[in-house]
């Protein structure tokens, strides 16, 4: 395959190296950056298994000494564990990227359109191209929202899409995560890892850098912080150190310079935030949340919260403090509204969407019941309020008994599904016990949103570790890979 | 970013705190083997007593012996006090510290813990327990260094210098309290090698062996080891000197940084100063030097929960 970049014949730690018949991130047809695959591809090649291995297990100890982990309690230890890290960087070109940061730009525009007219004007609804009562009855929409207007339209200010490649090397979106989407700490600190642990990798390349995320999103929130605040107080709210995600809480409040508060941490006088600090009250004009809108403020959300902030919602409605991400944008990254995502782009910009969905048929519309029903062995059907890959049928790899058991699910209740064709999911070279083998991976590139949509160069690249699987979450035996956005040439 | 948060305040006096404690136990269980030792052989129930620890440590051993007390102090996750359990409170003090301490402060924790939960209970059997107080008082120091060479000279770096003063006056007290008592000679034994011994120890296991040679030339005498336990300007476990450096610290966070209150936090370091500075060591010894330490530990208490009741909780 390596014929395919015109580079000669590999002899070492890739000889063996097969895609398969999956589109693969090293080896397959790419229109540029030909001359950094290339080398890339010939450092691999050349590196010796076993000392690779000490070197990955060094830098791995490290991970674990810096804390870049994430923790699971039980009765009396908590543990924490490191992302498993794969030493293999994967590569997005520069046209590939300059593709991908179009694409993420419109599809997080037309997300923050669509959120804006839902809880104002809702003209999408009046005219049709979305049904009502899919977003109107969806739990994760707010009438508390209704008619507030929020700081530079904005609402998903964080926004993460899951893309997967398919086949024929195609980009598609597989999800978009509107909500509070974690997993940017990773992008930077495996980049980090990579500079100190391998940076013979790395050298001559052009890569873009990401350590800019920090102050990206602090510029997003202090242009969404209230009119009139000089130099606004941003904090960051976690729900505290038992939550797994708190690693990334910290490296955020760290990058950005910002206190990492808590709930109790936080209380509302007369409509406005304060923090409690040794010198008494100070004032908080804009909050980077991590917390489930339902325990931000217990008076609107669920009561019973620990983790939020009486009152909070009443000083946001004042404006007289942001909130990032917005409440209410889960009914935007809902699997039955992903659906209608192209025909959203196309309504508020009036352009074809850049990135492709999965190919999706609806099955609450006649036609993509039909079709689905008919093709149903070829077909994932997913029920839209479940997530984890509960309710599901794999349709390939389904009977014919427990195929018809689910066309009857289906049929009495097709509102409920959305169904997908199965995709190849591209591949990249990972090492693994056995070698270096294609090992199956996505990414989620990062979007900020402030005045304006700006997207970190890269994202988080997730690879399924075990052999032929296509789940690449953490729980599930996922790891990741840093990855690498060439810089254009001049 | 000059505002500290309340709650971080408090969690960064405690992290000093454990740290400080425990390498003042890794001392004291270092120095062991003759700090232990009593007239009648080896006894362990010093080290149990300085800890206030005789119904826990009781309620699990029936003796208090080189096996039983090394275990339940350096590696007894269960045992709150022990080395390993404040081991863990410190570092999930620093976990909620992360953005404020240094990376390279909070990776040594790490380490640190790693090192300390592989540990098997061989570990502390006595061939290798002086070793591993070595090792655990180093990790200590290195954390000090660290913290002294890393940590941004903020409110934050007060409250860690406070904590830690706090907690090294109190083990000061808490290692003279039990020695004075058990090491007070009868009539025939002064000036014999094991009473000497017994000195040297307890200076030792305060890190006081060195200075104190210099400067109590050659009169070790239950009197002038006190005295320089307690008064010495210049030694720095001394109590005095630790509550200076609390009365300042508290003063630069109250000027420097505008903090209101802690007035009578301030008040009440005034009279511990008066006391440690106006006394001689025959009038504290003639009143009962028992009950002097009480009262500074009655002190030190009232002065931890005034700052903590000023500065590090949710108003």
């Amino acid at each position: 395959m390596q014929q395919e970049q015109g580079a000669p014949p590999i002899q070492g730690l890739l000889a063996r190296y097969d895609r398969g018949p999956y589109f693969c991130e090293m080896t397959s047809f790419r229109p540029d950056g030909h001359a950094e695959l290339a080398a890339l591809y010939q450092r691999l090649d050349g590196l010796d298994e076993d000392s690779l291995r000490l070197r990955l297990a060094a830098a791995e100890k490290e991970l674990f000494d810096l804390g870049i982990t994430f923790t699971v309690y039980s009765d009396k230890d908590a543990i924490d564990r490191i992302l498993p890290f794969d030493v293999m960087p994967r590569v997005i070109t520069a046209s590939e990227w300059q593709r991908l940061e179009a694409g993420i730009i419109q599809r997080v525009t037309a997300i923050n359109l669509f959120l804006d007219d839902l809880y104002h004007g809702r003209r999408i609804l009046a005219d049709k191209v979305v049904p009502a009562d899919l977003v109107l009855g969806n739990a994760n929409y707010h009438e508390f929202m209704r008619d507030l207007k929020v700081p530079c339209g904005a609402y998903s200010h964080v926004c993460g899409i899951d893309l997967i490649r398919d086949q024929q090397g195609e980009f598609r979106v597989l999800e978009d995560n509107a909500r509070t989407p974690s997993g940017v700490s990773y992008v930077v600190e495996n980049r980090n890892l990579m500079l100190q642990s391998f940076p013979d990798l790395m050298e001559g390349i052009g890569v873009r850098p990401v350590d800019n995320y920090g102050l990206m999103l602090r510029r997003a929130l202090e242009e969404i912080s209230p009119v009139g605040v000089d130099e606004p107080r941003i904090v960051l709210l976690s729900p505290g150190i038992f939550n797994s995600a708190f690693f990334e809480h910290v490296f955020l409040a760290r990058e950005m310079g910002v206190p990492l508060v808590e709930g109790r941490d936080l209380v509302v006088e007369n409509d406005r935030v304060y923090m409690l600090t040794t010198a008494g009250r100070a004032p908080v004009d804009c909050i980077y949340r991590r917390i489930d809108d339902a325990f931000l403020d217990p008076k609107v959300f669920r009561p019973d919260s620990m983790l939020g902030v009486p009152g909070l919602m009443d000083a946001y409605r004042k404006g007289n403090v942001a909130i990032a991400n917005a409440p209410g944008t889960g009914v935007a990254d809902d699997k039955a509204v992903y659906a209608y995502m192209p025909r959203i782009v196309k309504y508020y910009l009036g352009e074809e969407a850049i990135l492709p969905n999965v190919e999706t048929f609806i099955c609450r519309e006649k036609e993509g019941l039909d079709y689905t029903l008919e093709n149903l062995d070829e077909l994932v059907v997913k029920p839209v309020g479940e997530s984890g890959g509960y309710g599901m049928i794999i349709g390939p790899r389904a009977s014919q008994s427990e195929r018809d058991e689910f066309r009857a699910k289906l049929k009495a209740d097709p509102a409920n599904y959305i169904s997908q064709p199965m995709i190849g999911l591209s591949v990249s070279p990972t090492l693994t016990d056995m070698g270096v083998q294609p090992r199956h991976v996505d990414l989620r590139p990062f979007a900020v949103t402030g005045a304006r949509t700006s997207v970190l160069s890269g994202g988080l690249t997730r690879v399924a570790l075990k052999e032929g699987s296509l789940v690449v979450n953490s729980s599930q035996g996922g790891g990741s890979k840093d990855t690498w956005v060439l810089e254009e040439r001049s | 970013m000059s505002e500290l948060l309340a709650r971080n305040a408090g969690s960064i006096i405690w992290l000093a705190r454990y740290m400080e404690r425990i390498e003042n136990l890794a001392r004291i269980l270092g120095v062991a083997e003759t700090f232990a030792r009593d007239r009648a052989g080896r006894n362990w129930l010093p080290v149990v007593q300085i800890n206030a620890d005789e119904e826990r440590f009781f309620a699990r051993h029936r003796v208090a012996d080189a096996r039983t007390v090394p275990h339940f102090y350096v590696l007894d996750r269960d045992n709150p006090t022990s080395i390993i359990s404040s081991l863990r409170s410190a570092r999930e003090n620093a976990r909620s510290l992360r953005p404020l301490i240094s990376i390279e402060m909070w990776r040594q924790l790490n380490r640190m813990t790693s090192w300390m939960s592989s540990l098997s209970d061989n570990a502390t059997a006595q061939a290798n327990l002086n070793a591993l107080c070595t090792e655990i008082k180093e990790a200590c120091q290195l954390h000090a260094g660290i913290t002294e060479g890393t940590f941004y000279r903020d409110q934050a770096h007060y409250f860690y210098m406070l904590g830690k003063a706090l907690e090294r006056a109190d083990q000061t007290t808490r290692l003279l309290d039990i020695k004075y008592h058990t090491l007070l000679p009868r009539p025939e034994d002064v000036g014999s090698a094991l009473d000497t011994s017994h000195w040297n120890a307890l200076l030792k296991a305060a890190a006081g062996y060195q200075a104190s040679r210099r400067v109590l030339l050659g009169s070790i005498t239950p009197r002038s080891v006190a005295a320089f336990l307690l008064f010495s300007d210049s030694f720095p476990r001394s109590v005095i000197l630790c509550v200076r450096q609390m009365d300042w610290l508290l003063t630069q966070l109250r000027t420097r940084y505008s903090l209101r209150g802690g007035a009578r936090a301030l008040e009440l370091l005034d009279e511990l100063r008066a006391s440690l500075t106006e006394r001689s060591i025959d009038d504290v010894i003639n009143h009962g030097l028992h009950e002097f330490i009480d009262w500074i530990q009655q002190h030190l208490i009232l002065i931890f929960a005034e700052i903590h009741q000023t500065f590090c909780t949710s108003r």
